[in-house]
């Protein structure tokens, strides 16, 4: 028996309002944890969405050692919502997930199927993940056999389309690696993810784009992400989550502070209707629920304070919007089914991504950090764009050079946060 | 699988640096990569969430004189404490130096009697703070080059 359930509508709702929703990526292994972290949540002084984050056991299909470390009491950094029966799992959101507080399954599975049919039998229909995102960053199976995987999920998802139910799925493509991907690969996949969900059945549909290194090179992305959503989702309903940076965190609690509202501001003003925030205690481990809820509030006190979007359309004639439209363009050639196409342009190279160690990644593109934060490719590989402008310095990648440009968005915000502090 | 054999030195380990079973994360990995090829040692990177079974065929495969598992993901305690064991009763790996570091717990402080256990078990050494690389390295010199040097 399904609630009313409709994640992409309670979204579009709040949107209409003017409220950013603030989500966090929170689990707990333990269900009483699992329903308090939910629980606080849903009354945070802010338009909140939930979440059930999953264990890394989980993700990789290990239920025996999931199961083990429940039993022993073992740590585990997130809810096995396959392990845990679904009386519990319905026990952990009664009264809680209802249509004032949508929640959502994040995961991290290229092979989510056992996943997608738990939170099922649980009442939920909200996840997120994608074939190309939760593969090659984050297995070993080939990307053939995540997006067969993934499209047999998208069709028993968009099944539960019925009265009140409206499933709905969120690409992870415009957060993979986390950091130092040029923003148009991000870009163009995130929208491939949302073609391939829409071509398998589902109706409503979000597409992510995490935080990077350069606050303008993002607000072109957030563009460009929006101008391609709007151009080829006509017809589905979509809306646009922004991630807060993923990368190595600032170490100081204003540092993270800091990040956390230019986050805010930047999905605010970029019209995305989601924000997914990250605490201030992100650098040093999982965070507890009180820093998830400070977190959210924050997030949300900055957004109300950050200007709107200006109305219209954000202009697509970027570096950003032509290199994602030309790498779509290509790609969506290859094929007419999505994720053969998408297949076929990961075997020719003309998808790469800088620094994937998986198999199936052509491993040819590389890409680098500029002097102002910005990320520029530094060999296209067979990417079907321009080659990288040979002005400038272009580095040689050294570990040092690598940490460097790791904790590059680190060291600024805890280095703002100090000159901050320390302002008469 | 991503092999990256640095340029033939005359000296230098052959190095396997891998995540664990439920470890997705790779910066660690390419980090250690890069850090190692640097001072002349060979490296294979077997990469993310790889299973047990993989690890011992790859290291049997290999027969690195230096297995380095990195975690970032809070398991690496019970990742590193399943995985030791097989690794150990590979005849092939006898004289194999096996570390662990990383992020090996969820909490704020990973817990020294879980260090101890790990050493117990059979890693060799475990680098476990924020600032372990000077002490890895110093472990890396402590090590006995090899006699020969495979072509």
């Amino acid at each position: 028996m399904l609630g009313p359930e409709s994640f992409g509508g309670f979204v579009a709702e709040a949107s209409r309002a003017g409220e950013l929703v603030v989500q966090p990526r929170m689990g707990f292994g333990t269900p009483e944890l699992m329903r308090a972290g939910l629980v606080a949540v849903k009354h945070a002084a802010a338009t909140t969405a939930g979440t059930i984050t999953l264990d890394s056991y989980t993700r990789v299909g290990d239920h025996a050692a999931a199961r083990a470390a429940l039993d022993t009491g073992a740590d585990l950094n997130g809810y096995p919502i396959v392990t845990h029966d679904t009386a519990t799992t319905r026990a952990v959101l009664r009264d809680v997930h209802d249509p004032s507080f949508p929640v959502q399954v994040r995961h991290g599975a290229a092979g989510p199927e056992d996943i997608v049919h738990a939170l099922v039998r649980a009442g939920l229909s909200a996840t997120e993940g994608g074939p190309v995102s939760y593969c090659l960053p984050y297995s070993r199976i080939p990307l053939r056999e995540s997006v067969r995987s993934w499209a047999r999920c998208c069709e028993f998802l968009a099944a539960l389309r019925g009265p009140g139910v409206e499933p709905h799925l969120e690409t992870f493509g415009g957060c993979l690696m986390g950091q130092l991907c040029p923003p148009s690969m991000l870009v163009a996949l995130s929208v491939l993810e949302g073609l391939f969900f829409r071509q398998h059945g589902l109706r409503s549909i979000s597409l992510s784009y995490a935080q990077q290194t350069s606050a303008a090179q993002d607000r072109e992305a957030l563009g460009a992400l929006d101008k391609l959503a709007g151009s080829l989702l006509s017809g589905t309903e979509w809306h646009i989550v922004l991630y807060t940076y993923m990368g190595v965190h600032p170490k100081t609690r204003g540092g993270a502070r800091l990040l956390l509202e230019q986050a805010a501001a930047l999905a605010a003003s970029t019209g995305a209707a989601r924000l997914i925030v990250k605490t201030v205690s992100e650098a040093h481990r999982i965070p507890t629920i009180a820093e998830n809820v400070e977190a959210l509030e924050a997030a949300a006190t900055a957004a109300r304070s950050a200007p709107r979007p200006e109305a219209g359309r954000p202009a697509g004639d970027t570096e950003v919007y032509a290199e994602a439209r030309a790498l779509l363009d290509r790609v969506l050639d290859l094929h007419e089914d999505v994720g053969r196409a998408v297949v076929a342009a990961f075997e020719r190279g003309f998808l790469d991504v800088p620094f994937c160690l998986h198999p199936d990644n052509p491993g040819r593109a590389t890409s680098y950090l500029g002097p102002g934060g910005r990320l520029h490719w530094l060999e296209v590989g067979s990417l079907p764009i321009g080659p990288p402008g040979r002005a400038g310095r272009r580095p040689r990648m050294t570990a040092e050079g690598l940490l460097s440009s790791l904790s590059y968005l680190a060291r600024t915000f805890d280095e703002a946060a100090r000159e901050a502090g320390s302002r008469p | 699988m991503n092999s990256y054999p640095a340029t033939r030195a005359n000296r230098g380990l052959d190095v396997v640096v891998s995540g664990t079973a439920s470890d997705s994360h790779t910066w660690n990995l390419l980090y250690l990569q890069l850090f190692l090829t640097e001072r002349g040692h060979r490296v294979v990177n077997v990469g993310a969430c790889v299973p047990d079974r993989l690890l011992v065929a790859e290291c049997r495969r290999h027969g690195p004189q230096l297995i380095v598992l990195s975690s970032v993901n809070g398991h690496g305690f019970t990742d590193g404490a399943r995985v030791i064991g097989p690794l150990r009763r590979v005849p092939e790996l006898a004289g194999t130096a096996i570390v662990i570091g990383g992020k090996l717990g969820t909490g704020d402080q990973d817990g020294e009697r879980a260090i101890g256990e790990l050493l117990a078990l059979g890693f060799d050494a475990v680098f476990h703070r924020p600032d372990s690389m000077a002490p890895f390295e110093a472990f890396l010199g402590s090590l006995p080059e090899p006699v020969t040097v495979p072509c």
